[in-house]
């Protein structure tokens, strides 16, 4: 359940980006997880009224945009929609890939009052 | 959980422990100090906040959008950033061991440090959600060793290596093994500054594991295949277990041993001492 551990993580950045801010608490997160960085959303749903819970985040609408995978073959240039991370070059088989997109585990924007 | 610096004085927050300490007294005093200085800051801030804010509170209701974009990971990755900077400056080749429960990491260390560690200085910390008996294990062959017990965490974070390295004074030129908390899934996500990460699979699991768990081996440099004494009682193809970990990361570099007759074990070995002082 490393999701709690990513949920602490979210709230200590809203924390000390309302605090630089000089705002009393965030009325909206909006967040980037890629399909392929290892979190379970429903993992991290399950958590995150604990993980907020007497935090800046407490009261906070929670706005996720799901990333979907991008690879790049390396050995034939291909571009690919990956779903898993073993997924393989449609057009050559190779194994070896660069991702280009899908590891995405971001704090996107935070609307604070 | 304090998130913040590793220690956990606190029910289910980690504690770091050498063999023999009962109740880390002389860590709890460390650390409770140090978490004292953390925690008053951190109020001392918030009032700051508060007032600063009551003040322009007056001035707009409004709403303000911040732009972040930060990884969320990030603090993490920056201390995993400077524990990696201190083991290259000492030259600390550091190991992050990573496997299911039960796959034989603590065997193999075992042996690993019982042949080399004549010739090469060994340090370990031990990753668990509770006891002593790791370290303990490894305290029995005379290696420093520092039990990281995680409480209810799932895997180890860069901060509480930080904290652990801290308390383990190692030597120049030395190996240090982070033997993480059995699981296959967590402890993924999160570097602790490691040289390379090393995932132990024992034939005794199925052969599809790292298609099943594949974010481990993605990240993973050294592959392990340990139990290989076992293989005529166990329904495993070796050869289909290495494709499917070669199909998640191709650039995987496998050693196949039993730990408890030492098959295969010299090639572990040598390549231990080839690559802990990297030219």
């Amino acid at each position: 359940m490393h999701e709690l551990s990513i949920a602490l993580g979210i709230v200590k950045i809203a924390e000390n980006e309302t605090a630089k801010a000089n705002a009393k608490k965030v009325t909206k997160i909006e967040l980037e997880i890629g399909v392929l960085a290892g979190v379970e959303l429903e993992s991290l749903n399950f958590i995150w009224e604990s993980a907020i819970k007497d935090s800046v985040l407490e009261f906070a609408k929670k706005d996720i945009t799901i990333i979907k995978g991008l690879g790049k073959c390396i050995d034939c240039d291909t571009e690919f929609d990956m779903e898993f991370i073993y997924d393989t070059c449609p057009n050559c088989k190779s194994n070896f890939k660069g991702i280009l997109k899908g590891k995405e585990l971001r704090v996107k924007v935070l609307e604070v009052i | 959980m304090c998130g913040t610096c590793g220690c956990g004085s606190e029910n289910n927050g980690p504690t770091i422990l050498k063999p023999g300490e009962e109740k880390h007294e002389h860590s709890h005093d460390e650390h409770h100090h140090h978490h004292e200085g953390h925690s008053h800051s951190h109020e001392k801030e918030h009032r700051h906040h508060h007032d600063d804010h009551s003040h322009s509170h007056d001035h707009s209701h409004k709403h303000k959008i911040l732009a972040i974009e930060q990884d969320i990971l990030q603090n993490n990755q920056i201390l995993a950033a400077r524990n990696r900077g201190y083991f290259e400056a000492k030259n600390i080749f550091a190991l992050n061991m990573v496997s299911s429960p039960g796959s034989g990491k603590t065997s193999i260390l075992e042996s690993t440090l019982a042949n080399l560690k004549e010739d090469i200085p060994f340090y370990v910390i031990e990753g668990d959600q509770q006891t002593l008996n790791d370290a303990n294990r490894i305290d029995a062959l005379n290696i420093p060793v520092i039990q990281i017990n995680t409480g209810k965490g799932c895997h180890l974070e860069s901060d509480m290596v930080f904290e652990a390295v801290k308390r383990l004074n190692i030597e120049d030129n030395a190996i240090l093994m982070i033997e993480n908390v059995g699981n296959l899934v967590c402890p993924s996500m999160f570097d602790l500054g490691e040289s390379k990460r090393v995932v132990i699979i024992s034939t005794t699991e199925g052969e599809d594991k790292p298609i099943k768990y594949p974010d481990m081996f993605h990240t993973s440099d050294i592959c392990i295949i340990n139990k290989i004494d076992l293989l005529p009682y166990v329904n495993i193809d070796v050869q289909k277990l290495k494709n499917y970990a070669l199909q998640v990361n191709p650039n995987l570099q496998f050693f196949e041993v039993s730990a408890t007759t030492g098959e295969g074990m010299e090639a572990w070995y040598k390549w231990l001492k080839d690559n802990m002082h990297p030219s």
